[in-house]
């Protein structure tokens, strides 16, 4: 054991220098080359600058709702709600989701709520909803901003992403950069 | 074909594909043959040796293997201790994030040099980028003890009969800089260029467009996503892990961070395969691996995809599966994918909240973890498969009336006393812990009321859950244990302790009698061990094993959930 303890010490030494210290250097070298320089990608619109991969809270009626956020979308920390599938108090919280979400939105049918816009996500701070989320709303949008459905579907259209190479994985769009593009129709 | 499976279906794919070469690659780089990366990475090795005053010529017993790596780990563990306890008036803390309770340190620090990386803590406060930068290399070096020991073992599997296996510090150096080192530093780039941050400034602050002010966590996240995932060691730089939109931020930097923790697990196998020029042997594990792995994965995907029954009668649509506690840019099916690949592979990060799963699909995460050897973690996933091909191959001899012989070295008492140790470890430390969480929980309902966020079964689960992942070294949690008090990080961290070190000895002491063992040619007589046959019986072994032990634990939480859905 003791011939081993002063290697041990000095290897350890050597691989902090190595692993913690010149790998990281090196990565974050190539960072500066990155989009924003590494600190995470952005959106600026009229002089303001927001995440374009963190979500934000949309309560409002004239915007596109985002997913229900165990952290309220304060992305100085972030988790979900870590309810089980057959909790009680969980069965009921998204209940009344559906039930706000009816009252927001008296044209819609319950059956065509999707799911994702009345659970909660992982992080607390998914920039996405489903395609169907953002239909599901282009009514009570269209009514409050006086915007023809029509230009909405459009709109919805332009934002949707295809799937990777349009064959793995989902179809979705970013909440953000919809409701930035909503704000610009006039 | 739905274009979500079809995701998943490239992600395996392509994890075969690329795990192959590796495979020849790290068995090149443990019998030290010429590689094309020798001209850059000879000199650096030279320099470690230089600097750490290390003779890597020297060989090493068996016993001594274990005694170096073992003085290795506990100095990392002291090195962490001080680290985590002082992050207050050391550098690189913008945020001004405190410094950890003792009994966290103990935990994380464990936790970490053990290749667990469970979590006590949130990486946006709990930390500063100084100990994510310690946390860094304890994922390296971690990773590079499993994968160095598991060579010890590969080494004792030859033919001749000898009790010299190599150098540990030769093997640890050597995995560290020519296996995790160059595949990190690739993956880190591709993530960085696909918006994961690196930057060593602190938390930003952002006006919303609803107007509200929040504050954005970055930090040096790639360097540290790309090691998490190689080493399968699964810790979240965010408290959210991988289901964060900026540790994750979109569906191929999903692929490649899955691709990346199954990527050494699976070619270990077939290193195994190059080291002892037995590629048959190697298609025999991969083959019971690989269908033990699809066992719990198509349930679980299935399961998650169709939805949970309870909300369906709610009347929405959930044509998207159950989606609470996942991300929209996965999707059910790649989140699905991903709980039963971390679970199998002993990484433990997450793309989604665990806690959240239907109950099938929650058992069949801990079942992975239980089994632990379908793949398993950087290294020790094969040992802890070779001590279930000890348990066939004494099993099936005594089926035959032969004597039973693994790779022309006979298994005795001593072998067989040794691996049914080692076997009933885990099963052990899993279900005494949570029995005693469960009497305490269950006699002091009121005092310990913050441990459980869900009621009845569910919170059972959470506590079968923690201890599982401490145990298989795994890391995930169902994150609504309330886990960060004196007795889950005690605990924990004992229990972490000794699922890591036993089942390394354990196996290593096995593999080392044997090679010390006369080697008998095989003859007309000898059981074969490359046969699917004898695959057959060793997943046989691993289920009955798994079964037995774990199914009442399992009957308590998941099963009964899965019944009382109405």
């Amino acid at each position: 054991m003791k011939s081993n303890i002063i290697p041990a010490i000095r290897l350890t030494i050597v691989c902090l220098v190595f692993f913690a210290g010149i790998y990281t250097i090196v990565i974050l070298g190539f960072a500066q080359l990155a989009p924003n320089r590494g600190k995470g990608q952005i959106i600026t619109q009229n002089g303001k600058t927001y995440y374009a991969n963190v979500g934000q809270s949309f309560t409002n009626d004239k915007y596109f709702y985002s997913r229900p956020s165990a952290v309220a979308y304060n992305a100085a920390g972030s988790g979900g709600s870590n309810k089980g599938p057959t909790n009680p108090d969980y069965l009921k919280d998204v209940q009344s989701r559906i039930d706000t979400f009816l009252v927001h939105n008296p044209d819609v049918k319950k059956s065509d709520i999707p799911a994702d816009i009345v659970t909660a996500s992982g992080s607390g701070l998914d920039p996405d909803i489903s395609v169907e989320a953002a239909k599901v709303q282009v009514k009570r949008i269209a009514k409050i901003r006086h915007i023809q459905e029509d230009d909405l579907q459009k709109l919805i259209d332009q934002q949707t992403e295809k799937p990777l190479a349009g064959l793995f994985g989902t179809q979705k769009i970013n909440v953000v950069k919809l409701n930035l593009a909503l704000d610009n129709i006039k | 074909m739905n274009t979500e499976i079809l995701g998943v279906i490239l992600m395996y794919a392509i994890v075969v594909v690329l795990a192959i070469p590796l495979g020849r690659y790290i068995g090149k780089v443990f019998i030290n043959e010429k590689t094309w990366l020798d001209k850059i990475l000879n000199p650096v090795d030279k320099l470690f040796y230089k600097l750490s005053g290390i003779n890597p010529d020297k060989e090493m017993n068996w016993k001594q293997h274990l005694v170096a790596l073992l003085t290795l780990n506990l100095i990392w563990f002291l090195f962490g201790m001080f680290v985590l306890m002082n992050m207050t008036w050391l550098p690189f803390n913008p945020d001004n994030n405190p410094s950890m309770s003792p009994d966290l340190a103990f935990n994380t620090s464990i936790s970490f040099i053990c290749n667990t990386n469970l979590q006590h803590y949130s990486g946006e406060t709990g930390i500063s980028y100084l100990g994510q930068l310690v946390l860094i290399l304890f994922q390296f070096i971690s990773a590079g003890t499993g994968i160095a020991i598991t060579a010890v073992v590969f080494f004792a599997m030859k033919e001749k009969t000898t009790d010299k296996l190599g150098n540990f510090y030769f093997l640890f150096i050597r995995s560290c800089t020519r296996i995790l080192f160059p595949i990190s530093l690739i993956v880190a780039i591709l993530l960085v260029f696909n918006g994961t941050p690196m930057t060593f400034e602190g938390k930003d602050i952002i006006t919303n467009m609803q107007g509200d002010t929040v504050r954005v966590s970055r930090g040096p996240v790639a360097a540290f996503v790309a090691i998490k995932h190689l080493g399968t060691n699964g810790g979240g730089f965010f408290g959210a892990n991988s289901a964060h939109p900026l540790e994750n931020p979109n569906y191929i930097t999903n692929t490649i961070q899955i691709i990346t923790q199954m990527l050494i697990p699976l070619a270990m196998v077939f290193a195994l395969g190059y080291v002892l020029k037995r590629r048959k042997l190697a298609w025999v594990i991969f083959g019971v691996m690989t269908i033990g792995f699809l066992m719990l994965l198509i349930p679980t995907v299935v399961t998650e995809m169709k939805g949970n029954p309870a909300i369906t009668k709610m009347g929405i649509s959930q044509t998207m599966g159950s989606m609470e506690g996942k991300e929209v840019r996965f999707g059910t099916a790649a989140s699905a994918y991903w709980s039963i690949a971390t679970t199998v592979i002993s990484t433990g990060s997450i793309n989604s909240m665990h806690d959240s799963y239907m109950p099938i699909s929650g058992m069949n995460q801990m079942l992975g973890m239980m089994v632990n050897c379908f793949y398993g973690g950087v290294g020790v996933g094969f040992l802890n498969f070779y001590i279930f091909i000890i348990l066939a191959v004494f099993i099936s001899g005594l089926m035959v009336g032969r004597t039973p012989e693994f790779l022309g070295k006979k298994i005795e008492a001593k072998e067989m006393k040794i691996a049914m140790i080692i076997a009933l470890l885990h099963p052990l430390l899993i279900l005494v812990s949570t029995a005693i969480s469960s009497y305490l929980y269950a006699h002091n309902p009121t005092l310990y009321a913050g441990w459980l966020n869900n009621p009845g079964y569910h919170g059972y689960s959470e506590m079968l859950y923690e201890f599982t992942s401490s145990s298989a070294n795994n890391g995930s949690g169902f994150e609504g244990l309330g886990d960060n008090t004196l007795f889950w990080n005690i605990t924990c961290g004992v229990v972490m302790i000794l699922a890591r070190y036993l089942p390394i000895i354990g196996p290593v002491a096995i593999a080392g009698i044997l090679a010390n063992k006369k080697y008998i040619p095989e003859s007309a007589g000898t059981l074969k061990t490359d046969t699917a046959t004898f695959g057959l019986m060793v997943f046989a072994v691993i289920a009955i094993v798994a079964a037995l032990a774990f199914f009442p634990a399992l009957t308590l939480g998941p099963i009964a959930e899965f019944f009382s859905i109405k």
